[in-house]
């Protein structure tokens, strides 16, 4: 397996803060990896370095090409979607509109078109409600959305900022299914950055686990889940 | 009661040129939440710039389209070349920029053109429209123009891919940029529409107010109270808004006994007021809510 996306000795800063600190980790081509830590521990930090959405240094490369310097909008054509924590979902437009707006970079109109039934396919509730405004959704069909409309992109990685956060233990399951099928059948390569630990570890094939700004672990989920430091951390039992 | 209904259409015709001013004043503010004082100035040299061409001897239709597509270009240069560079300086700067502009703006057309009143054609005529004593050609044609250009814009904004992301570039700028749009372009693309609509108002309440370098200050005034009435968040509100603020403007002046045509523009202000302190959102505009 090669290696689609690789850090190295990332820094990031809000104004004078230091957020990360020299953090290195790469993610293998179709892989599903978690990224877990503790409330401000660095993982939303990484993931919108990644994007350039905060100032940071250090290398990022996305299947050999250097991220730094792009645009956030430039980054995201290379073909990484990310659903950031809060959705961003687009609550005064539509669903429809909502998936759309994920595919308006592309230029293959039809393919677009039957992307969007694939998403219906993939979510049925969204279907039920396409000409609703998207802020008139519930939080858990509001994070399929936001993932359906991060999927239009046809992403070659998906970055996801907690999926998980305030939503009922079934729907999150619901997704996290969905998600798995995602990484297996359409070769998206994704990162989840998750507090549910538990969870994430399950969906997961790879684990980093990131303390005050620095990878502390790395390795296979399972034997990650087995780690009795993560065990107590993490897992609380 | 002939009156009534001539002060009432005379008041949609002038309503529907304090649409236009009020549109362009909110594909500004949507784009970068701040109202552009220099609107009415941009609007004013267009329609310069459409005088000129027409003193060449370019007929009106081809020097109206001609100036729709320079206002366009200017509106882009405007906003790349200053307001870019502010996109994250603090409101007063904006402020003292738009200021700034507005006087530029100004001096420029009185230097080039000078201060003198000029005559503006008008391609509609200024006979009785369909016979009727009520409205002139003129006045029926600012009606139709300013309805045609809300159809367009409607369908720009509903129907097409690039309305969809100037509409999701002013909502939510980061998700937008987060699926691929380039905001800082769609704020481009506001400046230039925000010009070119703004050119339309100028172009066609000039055979009303002739053409001076002034002439749209009081014209703005009342775009910003259409707008404000409206909701600055909803081109729709600005629009009826427009309308609205053009007939109370004709009725008051004609029966609130005092006002005249003196004390129209203080009403304007004073309808400003009201609104931001009995409604500030406007009639359809939405609130906008910020956590903290």
């Amino acid at each position: 397996m090669t290696a689609m996306l690789n850090i190295r000795d990332l820094k990031a800063y809000y104004g004078q803060v230091q957020a990360l600190h020299g953090l290195e980790f790469g993610l293998n081509e179709g892989s599903l990896t978690t990224l877990l830590g503790a409330n401000g521990a660095g993982k939303t930090t990484t993931l919108r370095a990644i994007c350039n959405m905060v100032r940071s240094t250090g290398s990022i490369e996305f299947e050999g090409k250097p991220l730094s310097g792009r645009s956030t909008e430039n980054i995201v054509r290379l073909g990484i979607a990310h659903v950031p924590q809060g959705r961003g979902t687009f609550t005064t437009m539509t669903v429809d509109e909502n998936l759309q707006l994920g595919a308006i970079t592309r230029k293959d109109r039809a393919a677009v078109t039957s992307d969007i039934e694939r998403m219906y396919a993939h979510f049925p509730v969204l279907k039920q409600r396409h000409t609703q405004q998207a802020g008139t959704l519930s939080g858990g069909e509001q994070q399929m959305l936001a993932v359906a409309r991060a999927l239009m992109l046809r992403p070659r990685l998906m970055l996801l900022d907690e999926p998980s956060f305030g939503l009922a233990p079934l729907i999150v399951r619901d997704l996290f299914r969905i998600l798995g099928k995602i990484n297996r059948e359409d070769k998206v390569t994704i990162l989840v950055v998750e507090q549910n630990a538990q969870l994430a570890l399950e969906l997961a094939d790879q684990a980093y686990v990131i303390e005050t700004g620095r990878i502390v672990m790395s390795g296979n989920a399972d034997d990650i889940a087995n780690n009795e430091d993560v065990r107590k951390s993490y897992l609380g039992y | 009661m002939e009156l009534l209904t001539n002060q009432i259409l005379a008041g949609i015709a002038t309503g529907a040129i304090y649409a236009c001013m009020a549109l362009a004043v909110v594909m500004i503010y949507q784009a970068i939440d701040h109202l552009n004082f220099a609107q009415g100035e941009m609007a004013m040299f267009s329609t310069f710039i459409a005088w000129q061409l027409m003193q060449w001897g370019v007929p009106y239709w081809w020097a109206f389209l001609a100036t729709l597509a320079l206002s366009f270009a200017g509106g882009v240069i405007i906003e790349r070349a200053l307001f870019k560079p502010l996109a994250n300086a603090p409101i007063l700067t904006h402020v003292a920029g738009f200021i700034a502009l507005f006087a530029i703006i100004n001096s420029v057309a009185g230097l080039t053109w000078d201060f003198t009143i000029k005559q503006f054609p008008t391609p509609f005529g200024s006979s009785p429209f369909l016979g009727s004593q009520l409205i002139s050609t003129h006045q029926a044609g600012m009606i139709g123009v300013t309805l045609v250009l809300l159809l367009l814009l409607y369908f720009f904004f509903q129907f097409t891919r690039v309305g969809l992301a100037m509409r999701a570039a002013a909502t939510l700028p980061e998700s937008a940029r987060l699926v691929g749009i380039n905001t800082s372009w769609m704020v481009a693309l506001g400046w230039g529409m925000a010009a070119a609509i703004g050119s339309i108002a100028g172009m066609l309440i000039a055979p009303v107010v002739f053409l001076e370098p002034n002439m749209m200050g009081g014209v703005l005034i009342y775009g910003f109270a259409a707008a404000v009435l409206g909701g600055l968040t909803s081109p729709f509100g600005a629009v009826v808004g427009g309308f609205l603020v053009g007939i109370f403007e004709n009725l008051a002046g004609t029966y609130i006994p005092g006002v005249g045509n003196e004390l129209k523009l203080p009403i304007a202000l004073a309808l400003i007021i009201t609104v931001l302190v009995v409604k500030p959102n406007g009639l359809f505009g939405r609130a906008i809510v910020k956590r903290v």
